[in-house]
């Protein structure tokens, strides 16, 4: 039997404020705990809430940057239950009027662009934080009413890989309008799925069950890929799927039961009469939209029509938004595209993933770099030595010429300094010499070596291979 | 009957109430006397009505963003029943609520 | 003349000239409060040393505030056992006002549990007696601040009123009582009964009183959403003018079968004295009267089912002892917290928002309310304000009703449309029945026009004496 997968998604975002959704406590993370709570986020008797209108804006950014259509008219909601997290024992949420529906993300999959649908994007607050010990559980109120973006798709996804892919895009698009940290470690971004199976083909979607506790994306798409293959096996085996809520353990890469009562819930939505209804003026929408900047998706089909980069070159060259900038930053300055996206995805990214660094974060100038790739087209410096200078470049922030010229690093296209070279060279290796006259022609690339080790690098290759077969036919 | 018996425990139960038997019988009693009352709401027409929840038309109330002071530690744990430093304590929690 | 039984504007002279002192007044109303409220029990938390300590330091008259409004470190129970040694770390905003004013707060007024009631038969503390007859309940469910107002215990008292909750006593206990319109008055540290409908107001001897008092607590506020930002009037100044040609509605459905007759009497010959004010008043129609006691009773136990599930044991007041889990603490918190009303109402919430029942019963309610609250839209095209009786009977005997809720929450069948709707009314005294027992007269107005409800109530009560009979206790 072949089975279809049928994927959901449903990730929380905490959004990117200074101040926590309905109260003045501050949202940052690592305090000492209940020193960021307030009566209004500790949900004390009398206290009421206030929304704090940038995160209303950058719900509304978010959702649409995701093709959302924001609502005519907002409405917050009361979600009731009893949770010790939970300190007015009902979560600000939306339900009947939410901000926006009906979005899409454009996924590559399988190399094909395919839209998957998002049901809805809606504001709430989030709670507080246990802590379990062995015999109590501890709270700390200092997360609770930090602006939370619920996002939710519809069951609209076919496979763990195209979860990951909806996964990455989403993370990126969230990173381009700059709307949250987006650190699934701190939870600033989390991420729970549902995933059924059907018969190839069948109309009616299988019983699913909620996966949750995942905290990187790997761990999602590896946990949806048990689940799928757990489900598999159970439906060929003649079982049942049980409808049920399921902890992913890393670890040991499995899911497993929560084993909790399967008490429906019934949380009891109604209008949050604490609120008044909010909607946007069709200005302060347009002022929203143009600070979305231009997203992955666009912008990567761009980078290969106007740089003329390669699809998988364009993909990486815009998957984090101030790389994307700094390649176009370089593009104005230098000619080649291609060989500036080469050093950024090559040396450029191997030295900011050695240090945990970002482009972002490091003193290299666009200028300089475009600078240094200028100084190798002109022959002033080896390809070799631009990788050395390119650490100096990034490690002191000084400029290519500078450093070049106080490093003495510029190459040595001077004929008699290079023949001077190539005499010691031959007079120090006659057995290779022999060798090449013996026939070996490729005797002289060892040679060419050796002239290059002993100008430390900076002798120009070209040359040196030109001067040197010159010199060995002449010397017969 | 306008409640069940049931009903009121399966409520009572989702209002993290409990009672006792005693409690259960009387209330079932009380409640569905005034939900009988209260149908007489059905009575009426409501087709095409919008609904009440709030009376005034007002929308769009905002605070910006601001940070402004939290309370004290000590402030907000001097009413706690139970606690451990600057934590909440209630016994562990072992399944889903 | 013994001070506490003199209004605020009555002291403002004597105190100006240096007659008396702002402790002088303290004194008087602590040796009211010793004397009396034995009997009475209106007061649930006073300290009669801090309150001393803080009238040394102010300059302001003192006051008394009913126990589900915050005060910083004060005792703020909502006379419940769920609650019981919860101080708010924070002031209400009326309150901060008051405060802002100069009032010395002197303690804390009993009250129905959580204002479940109309009797203040419910609280953790005991009944408090009607001081006209203590026999009988003074009505809630801020009986405790009509009660100690009525007495001489208190200058001034705040209520709050989510059916009929300061108007109801004030009309029982013969003071007056106002509730304002839904958004004058900030709710922030108000503890939530039915968020949609609840509105703190003064409970006074008299209405100039009420009129200062409003004053010093309405207005906008930055930390309750749905306060409006709207001018605040002079009230005290504004309701000396006169009411001729002011256009009344009485409405009809108010004088039905079930109203006492020495009530209705008392009602109608008020009606005509407002006429010979000057007033013209005309019969008229509210035709969704009916259905106001089965809306509210959806509507605001459906809000405080909600409102009152934060009440789990896991932050501060009472938590049981008893339990071996988490959810076994929420669950006999709560059944030995909350007293048998407070149980009853958030079950007929919970009931009337859970999945299956929702929209027959929650939804339906809140299409009904837009009908009554069309009926005063309506009402208020063609007139400047409504009279009514505050409530349908004079203060009845303590366990006459507690047994059975319906009928005492039909007993809030007067003042409930004005919640529903978010209008202004304020009960005023207009009579007594042979037996002595106070009858009150409602007057209902435009949403933020307690001016013009406050010129009526003046008026009238300038031509009558009613509010200058006190109960001899």
């Amino acid at each position: 039997m072949t089975y279809e997968t049928v994927i959901g998604l449903e990730v929380h975002l905490q959004l990117k404020t200074r101040s926590k959704v309905f109260c003045g406590c501050s949202t940052n993370f690592g305090a000492a705990p209940n020193t960021q709570t307030c009566p209004v986020c500790l949900g004390f008797p009398g206290s009421l809430p206030v929304l704090n209108r940038e995160a209303l804006k950058l719900a509304a950014k978010v959702a649409i940057a995701l093709n959302c259509q924001i609502a005519k008219k907002i409405r917050f909601d009361r979600k009731n239950y009893f949770y010790p997290d939970l300190p007015k024992a009902y979560q600000i949420s939306q339900f009947g009027h939410p901000l926006s529906q009906h979005g899409h993300l454009p996924v590559l999959s399988n190399g094909k662009e395919r839209h998957i649908k998002i049901r809805r994007v809606h504001l709430e607050e989030d709670t507080g934080k246990l802590f379990h010990e062995k015999d109590h559980s501890l709270v700390d109120f200092n997360r609770c009413g930090t602006p939370l973006l619920e996002i939710v798709s519809e069951p609209d996804i076919g496979s763990p890989e195209e979860a990951y892919a909806y996964l990455t895009l989403l993370k990126s698009i969230l990173e381009y309008i700059d709307v949250s940290d987006c650190n699934m470690e701190e939870g600033s971004l989390r991420c729970d799925a549902n995933i059924s199976l059907k018969k190839q083909g069948a109309k009616e979607l299988g019983v699913k069950t909620e996966i949750k506790n995942m905290n990187s994306f790997k761990g999602v798409k590896a946990a949806l890929e048990y689940e799928r293959d757990r489900q598999v096996e159970l439906l060929e085996s003649g079982q049942r799927i049980v409808q049920e809520t399921r902890l992913y353990d890393a670890e040991r890469d499995v899911t497993e039961s929560m084993r909790s009562k399967e008490e429906a819930h019934d949380y009891r939505y109604f209008p949050e009469p604490d609120l008044v209804p909010f909607d946007f003026e069709k200005g302060l929408l347009t002022e929203i939209e143009k600070e979305i900047p231009e997203l992955p998706e666009p912008r990567k089909k761009r980078f290969v029509s106007e740089y003329r980069l390669s699809e998988y070159d364009a993909a990486v060259m815009v998957s984090d938004k101030a790389m994307a900038d700094y390649f176009e930053d370089c593009a104005r300055l230098y000619k080649n595209p291609k060989i500036i996206a080469n050093w950024l995805m090559g040396d450029v990214s191997a030295y900011l993933s050695e240090k945990n660094l970002t482009i972002a974060g490091v003193n290299l100038k666009a200028r300089h770099l475009t600078g240094m790739l200028e100084m190798i087209d002109r022959g002033a410096i080896s390809g070799k030595i631009a990788k050395t200078l390119l650490k100096e470049m990034i490690e002191t922030g000084k400029e290519p010429g500078a450093l070049v010229k106080e490093k003495g690093l510029e190459q040595i296209s001077d004929e008699g300094e290079i023949e001077k070279a190539i005499d010691q060279v031959i007079s120090e290796n006659e057995k290779i010499v022999g060798d090449f006259k013996d026939g070996k022609k490729n005797a002289i690339m060892a040679l060419v070596g050796k002239v290059m080790a002993k100008t430390k690098g900076k002798a120009n290759p070209g040359k040196v291979n030109q001067m040197l077969s010159k010199m060995l036919r002449e010397d017969k | 009957m306008a409640i069940k018996r049931d009903t009121v425990k399966y409520v009572a139960e989702l209002a993290r109430i409990a009672l006792s038997e005693k409690e259960l019988e009387q209330f079932t009693g009380q409640l569905d006397r005034i939900l009988e009352y209260v149908n007489k709401l059905k009575a009426l027409d409501v087709a095409g009505l919008e609904p009440t929840s709030h009376v005034l038309e007002m929308k769009n109330v905002y605070r910006e963003d601001e940070v402004r002071p939290s309370l004290p530690a000590e402030e907000v744990l001097k009413n706690a029943p139970d606690k451990q430093g600057n934590l909440f304590r209630v016994k562990k929690i072992i399944e889903a609520l | 003349m013994k001070l506490n039984t003199l209004t605020a504007h009555e002291l403002i002279a004597p105190l100006d000239k240096g007659d008396i002192s702002y402790i002088d007044i303290c004194n008087s109303i602590i040796e009211a409060v010793e004397q009396k409220d034995k009997k009475l029990n209106a007061i649930a938390h006073f300290d009669k040393a801090a309150a001393l300590e803080r009238a040394k330091s102010s300059k302001g008259i003192p006051i008394f505030i009913k126990d589900n409004i915050c005060v910083k470190d004060e005792l703020t129970t909502c006379s419940s056992k769920i609650l019981e040694g919860f101080r708010p770390p924070y002031n209400a905003t009326v309150i901060e006002k008051l405060l802002a004013e100069g009032a010395v707060l002197m303690g804390k007024t009993n009250m129905d549990e959580f204002a479940f009631g109309s009797s203040t038969e419910t609280s953790c503390y005991g009944v408090t007696r009607n001081p006209w007859d203590l026999e009988r309940i003074p009505g809630g469910s801020s009986g405790g601040s009509a009660a100690c107002v009525a007495a001489d215990e208190a200058i001034f008292a705040l209520g709050s009123d989510t059916g009929g909750s300061i108007r109801q006593p004030a009309s029982l206990c013969g003071v007056v009582g106002l509730k304002p319109t839904y958004g004058r008055v900030s709710r922030y540290g108000l503890i939530a009964f039915a968020s949609s409908l609840d509105q703190i107001g003064p409970v006074t001897k008299d209405v100039e009183d009420a009129a200062i008092l409003l004053k010093a607590i309405s207005g906008h506020d930055q930390m309750d959403s749905t306060s409006v930002d709207e001018a605040v009037p002079d009230y005290p100044a504004l309701i000396k003018k006169d009411i001729k040609g002011l256009k009344i509605g009485v409405p009809k459905e108010y004088f039905i079968k079930g109203t006492d007759k020495e009530v209705k009497q008392a009602v109608l010959d008020a009606i005509k004295k407002l006429e010979e004010l000057g007033a013209r008043c005309e019969e008229m129609s509210l035709p969704h009267t009916e259905y106001a006691v089965a809306v509210y009773y959806l509507v605001a136990t459906a809000e405080a089912s909600s409102n009152l599930a934060r009440f789990d044991g896991v932050q501060y007041g009472f938590r049981s002892s008893q339990a071996k889990s988490v959810i076994d603490m929420y669950k006999k918190t709560r059944q030995d917290g909350f007293g048998d009303e407070a149980k009853r109402r958030i079950i007929l919430g919970t009931f009337a928002l859970s999945s299956g029942y929702y929209d027959a019963y929650y939804l339906r309610a809140l299409k009904v309310r837009t009908l009554i609250k069309q009926d005063f839209d309506k009402a208020f095209r063609k007139y400047d304000a409504i009279v009514t009786p505050t409530s349908p009977t004079p203060a009845f005997k303590i366990g006459e009703k507690s047994k059975d809720p319906l009928t005492m929450y039909l007993s809030d069948i007067f003042t409930i449309s004005a919640n529903l709707a978010g209008i202004p009314g304020v009960s005023i005294p207009c009579g007594f029945t042979k037996k002595k027992l106070p009858i009150g007269l409602q007057i209902l107005g435009k949403a933020f026009d307690e001016e013009t409800i406050l010129r009526i109530a003046y008026n009238y009560e300038q031509a009558t004496a009613w509010h200058k009979t006190k109960p001899l206790i």
